[in-house]
């Protein structure tokens, strides 16, 4: 018995998730402290979700079905492109898909989502007023937000000394530092510091970008591709451009003080997943359910404490569902300032190929 | 010496049974060679050793080492077994088994074709029978997005009649995927086949005729047999590449047919769980048997003929 309870203990210890805070009184919510309940004249159905792999709750599947007596089938894919690409061949029956901000214009675009009525979302109220309306569905007729990220600077506290609040620490670092492969972002930032608008569409300003990056590009021992946290862990860097998401694991398993991320007063660029209705649902009565049912506070916190991705759902932050270490890891949750400063990256049309190009010396000239 | 051994005639020495001494299978060329087979056996071995060591990691990192667990292990056994699983290895088991039943059902259709079409390539003498076996390796050679796109826009125009047509509306589904995976799988397994039909002795099927067996008899009791091993090679070779599918299954997808690499694609948001590992290092030994076995009856009917 003795043998069986210090097992368990230590796999809590070992399952990543929130190792070493000190979890004494936080209890993980459980299907009971969902609020929640279904509308009547659901039972029998089926909802088809398609997401990706494991971007949702532990029990977020199941706890619907039971809740709603419905079936729920959720099928995968790999990233926002391959989404859409499967949309467009036609839309097998999913009545609910999820997409980042950047490729939602495309999608209405091509009108491969529908309208939702927020009047059968009610808790939509629970989502802070910052996260509504942004600029690519100004009304939420089309998407309603469903967990967010960042992308900023992560860096090795006892390495670099000081503590990191603007981009220009980062260009004039003297040590090693790695940037993130990704044109858009990237330069976005150096259009925000030359006083341009970080989603521009002018040659000649991207080109300035561009310029000022290479300016500053002295310390860049490499250009990575989305490995920033392994290059940070294993000291080859110092500073690293990264996601959000791929360095809270970092920070909350490291076991140390060692590693911070920020999001500098200048801003920077925040990603949002949304969810939305695809063209050709089956059933897209029980999609604006399932939104509904995602939004409320329990729920919203069980999936962030798996994601570990921040969430829009004040509610959830609010109820005290959510582990404390993923509310106090700075990766998933940047200041006020950092957050008012924050900028999405919009569709800018013909001029992704001046990006392109510009990233493309950039990636020459700078990059390893 | 060694200028009068080079100076003879090669003919002469194979004719007194002597093999000629080649400067890569001695002294430095010996260790060249050992050397090149050991970077290259590295090269494609160390990734997966490390997959392997990493399934048995007691973290979720794969990035350091945290001590040895078979808990991942434990959690695929007791999700397949019916009991508690997490959601993320639920998940991973509905989709390993969706990949099992699409690479059963498409290498049992696409073998039986398969071998069909190799007989007839073999057998048959018909005009434009040359450019039908250049057509065949026509799937081995088109990058898979290309395919996959291109079936996705045909079964597309093809539901969009059958809804004008007849109103009902027809879905992509396990069945597209099928379809799918024995397109591309057929001209691999006739491949196979047909190898093992230019190496099979057309005597044996002379004398059965001789002796007064017609053609059906011949071929289920002389021709049939003697295919039988190349005809499970390729049918193993089909099962392994339908299981490791990702572009076209994707493409002809439809609801409830996740299958395992879909799955694990889909897992680049998140942090890949260490189940991947466990579940990898259990297909990977499955795999090896199954190659192993394909390997040794091709020896076997290699040897006999």
């Amino acid at each position: 018995m003795l043998k069986l309870r210090t097992i368990l203990v230590l796999l809590v210890l070992l399952s990543g998730v929130g190792i070493l805070v000190a979890q004494d009184d936080f209890v993980p919510p459980t299907a009971d402290d969902i609020v929640w309940t279904c509308p009547e004249g659901f039972e029998g159905q089926t909802l088809n979700v398609f997401n990706w792999s494991t971007y949702i709750g532990e029990t977020t599947v199941e706890d619907f079905e039971r809740l709603c007596g419905v079936t729920v089938n959720y099928d995968t894919f790999e990233g926002n492109e391959a989404m859409v690409a499967r949309l467009r061949q036609g839309n097998p029956g999913f009545d609910v898909t999820f997409a980042n901000e950047y490729i939602i214009p495309t999608m209405l675009r091509e009108e491969l989502i529908m309208p939702i009525n927020l009047d059968n979302i009610p808790n939509f109220v629970n989502i802070a007023e910052r996260w509504r309306g942004l600029s690519f569905d100004p009304e939420n007729e089309y998407s309603v937000p469903y967990l967010w990220g960042t992308t900023g600077i992560a860096y090795n506290v006892e390495k670099v000394g000081e503590t990191i609040t603007s981009w220009e620490q980062v260009y004039n670092y003297n040590g090693p530092v790695a940037w993130l492969n990704d044109s858009r972002s990237s330069l976005s930032v150096a259009l925000k510091l030359l006083g341009f608008e970080p989603t521009s569409q002018n040659p000649d300003e991207i080109a300035q970008a561009r310029d000022f990056l290479l300016q500053r590009s002295s310390n860049v021992v490499d250009i990575h591709d989305d490995d920033g946290q392994l290059m940070l862990e294993r000291g080859e860097v110092d500073i690293v451009v990264e996601y959000s998401g791929d360095i809270y694991q970092l920070i909350a398993t490291c076991e140390c003080d060692t590693y911070s991320y920020v999001i500098p007063e200048e801003g920077g660029v925040a990603d949002v997943a949304s969810m939305l209705v695809p063209t050709g649902a089956q059933n897209p009565a029980l999609a604006e359910v399932f939104m509904d049912y995602l939004l409320d506070p329990a729920v919203g916190a069980m999936i962030v404490n798996f994601t570990t991705y921040a969430t829009p759902n004040q509610a959830a932050i609010d109820s005290g569902f959510i582990d404390p270490a993923i509310l106090t890891n700075p990766a998933t949750a940047p200041s006020e300032e950092a957050l008012a400063n924050m900028w999405f990256l919009a569709d800018v049309g013909d001029a992704e190929q001046a990006y392109n190009d510009a990233w493309d010396e950039i990636l020459i000239l700078a990059g390893s | 010496m060694a200028n009068s051994v080079i100076n003879r005639s090669t003919l002469a020495l194979e004719r007194a049974g002597i093999r000629r001494r080649y400067p890569a299978t001695t002294g430095i060329g010996k260790t060249g060679f050992w050397f090149i087979s050991l970077a290259g056996y590295f090269f494609l071995w160390a990734p997966i050793v490390l997959l392997v060591v990493f399934s048995f990691n007691d973290a979720r990192t794969v990035n350091s080492w945290h001590g040895f667990t078979f808990k991942w292990y434990e959690n695929i056994l007791t999700g397949a077994a019916g009991g508690e699983a997490s959601f993320a290895t639920d998940l991973m088991l509905s989709s390993l088994g969706n990949s099992l039943f699409v690479g059963f059902a498409a290498t049992f259709i696409s073998t039986l074709l398969g071998t069909m079409v190799a007989l007839s390539l073999a057998r048959g003498n018909y005009p434009g029978k040359r450019y039908i076996e250049g057509l065949l390796l026509l799937p081995v050679i088109i990058p898979e997005i290309t395919q996959g796109v291109s079936l996705a826009m045909f079964f597309k125009i093809v539901f969009d009649f059958i809804e004008q047509s007849s109103g009902t509306r027809a879905l992509p589904g396990f069945g597209t995927i099928i379809i799918g995976h024995v397109v591309f799988n057929i001209s691999y397994v006739a491949v196979v086949v047909r190898a093992r039909l230019a190496d099979m002795n057309p005597r044996l099927e002379e004398a059965a005729n001789d002796l007064g067996a017609n053609g059906w008899q011949t071929f289920w009791r002389i021709t049939f047999p003697l295919m039988i091993p190349g005809i499970l090679a390729g049918a193993l070779l089909a099962f392994t590449l339908s299981l490791d599918d990702f572009v076209v299954t994707f493409f002809l997808s439809g609801i409830g047919t996740t299958t395992l690499p879909v799955f694990v694609y889909g897992l680049l948001k998140v942090s890949v769980t260490p189940d991947i590992n466990a579940i990898s290092t259990l297909m990977l030994i499955i795999s090896t048997v199954l190659i192993g076995i394909s390997l040794l009856l091709q020896n076997r009917s290699l040897g006999r003929s």
